[in-house]
């Protein structure tokens, strides 16, 4: 659709100097405040099949809950100051990526990465919780081998924090290609997917910390 | 004259896809965001309510269930999960920006969409599962 644009309005520029072509622009541009047309509607149904996949592992993982095969159940295990700290982490990492959006509004290619760079952070540090807990549960012997339900356990919140680590790339990524390129409208784009990306992973996590740390636990 | 009539028809096409006509906008002055750009993101006010609403609701259950504050498990269960569903509203429409506008509404009924096939995988499976479970149980008992 980048290839197409321009020919558009290069098409305007040269043929269509005429008055109708601009109308066009005009009211469709009030409505479509958040286009970036095909690939945002695209991007958006990525997620939506990304949120089908965690429904499928969060479903595996109600179902094999209590079968604990005489290994540990969740109470036994599960450090829920760890698991809050953790999504403070999340949580946090969620506003200053907003920050990101609002600084790239606003053009400030600084401020972006700056404020990109401190999400990472934020994410990076949910990453070392997360394996850091991992290693504690296969350290006391609870691994994914044990029960069915630590194996739903670990493909679950695996699962998310390897998304969580692809976020993390992706960041990475971003942050070095706006120091190349500045906000030209290819980063724009790929910010805002990001910025969706990473906000999606937060929605996943409430449904992770809800019911299989809180809900866990109280059981 | 013919030549504008097909530009114009790709035109109105291609401003549908359009990558990011705001954005192309707001590249050329900086006056631009505030006045549709402003909205279409999220504005500084909206993460910021959007994130206190989310640290109250991620702080209260996690307050129930650290401090066993309701005896009732039962009563402490079903108050969490119903915090849980508003905040995924809350992050849906203050960070995703979920709107009936955007897209022409097809964000909206894709995520619609969505929710209603993980309602029936999660339901279903849960309920198909427990009375498979449920009617194995002598069964198990017995072979144990």
């Amino acid at each position: 659709m980048t290839s197409h644009s321009p020919t558009v309005e290069e098409a305007n520029g040269t043929a269509g100097a005429d008055a109708a072509p601009p109308l066009f622009y005009q009211t469709e541009a009030d409505h479509h405040d958040h286009s970036s047309g095909g690939t945002m509607l695209g991007f958006w149904i990525y997620l939506m099949s990304d949120a089908l996949i965690f429904a499928t592992l969060f479903a595996t993982y109600g179902v094999l809950s209590t079968s604990y095969a005489g290994g540990p159940a969740p109470s036994q295990i599960f450090d829920l100051s760890l698991v809050a700290l953790n999504t403070a982490m999340l949580l946090i990492s969620s506003i200053t990526c907003g920050m990101a959006m609002i600084a790239m509004e606003q053009g400030n290619v600084r401020g972006t990465q700056l404020w990109l760079a401190i999400t990472g952070l934020f994410g990076a540090a949910f990453i070392g919780i997360e394996l850091y807990e991992f290693a504690e549960l296969i350290h006391e012997g609870a691994t994914p081998m044990r029960s069915a339900f630590l194996s739903g356990f670990f493909t679950l919140v695996g699962t998310h924090g390897l998304h969580v680590f692809s976020g993390l790339i992706w960041i990475v990524v971003m942050v070095i290609q706006l120091g190349q390129r500045g906000l030209i409208i290819e980063n724009r784009r790929r910010l805002m997917c990001l910025s969706m990306f990473w906000h999606l992973l937060d929605v996943v996590w409430i449904g992770v910390f809800t019911f299989v740390y809180l809900l866990g636990v109280l059981r | 004259m013919s030549a504008p009539r097909p530009y114009a028809n790709s035109h109105d096409r291609g401003q549908g896809h359009g990558p990011g006509h705001g954005p192309r906008d707001a590249d050329g002055h900086r006056d631009a965001p505030p006045p549709d750009g402003g909205h279409g993101h999220g504005s500084r006010r909206g993460y910021v309510i959007g994130f206190l609403l989310s640290a109250v609701l991620t702080a209260i259950p996690f307050w129930l269930v650290m401090t066993g504050a309701i005896a009732s498990v039962q009563t402490t269960a079903i108050i969490v999960v119903a915090l849980a569903f508003v905040q995924i509203i809350v992050h849906t429409f203050f960070f995703l920006h979920l709107n009936p506008r955007a897209e022409g509404g097809w964000t909206l009924l894709a995520f619609i969409f969505t929710v209603i096939i993980i309602a029936i995988v999660i339901a279903g499976s849960l309920w198909i599962m427990f009375h498979l479970n449920s009617n194995m149980m002598p069964m198990d008992g017995m072979g144990m």
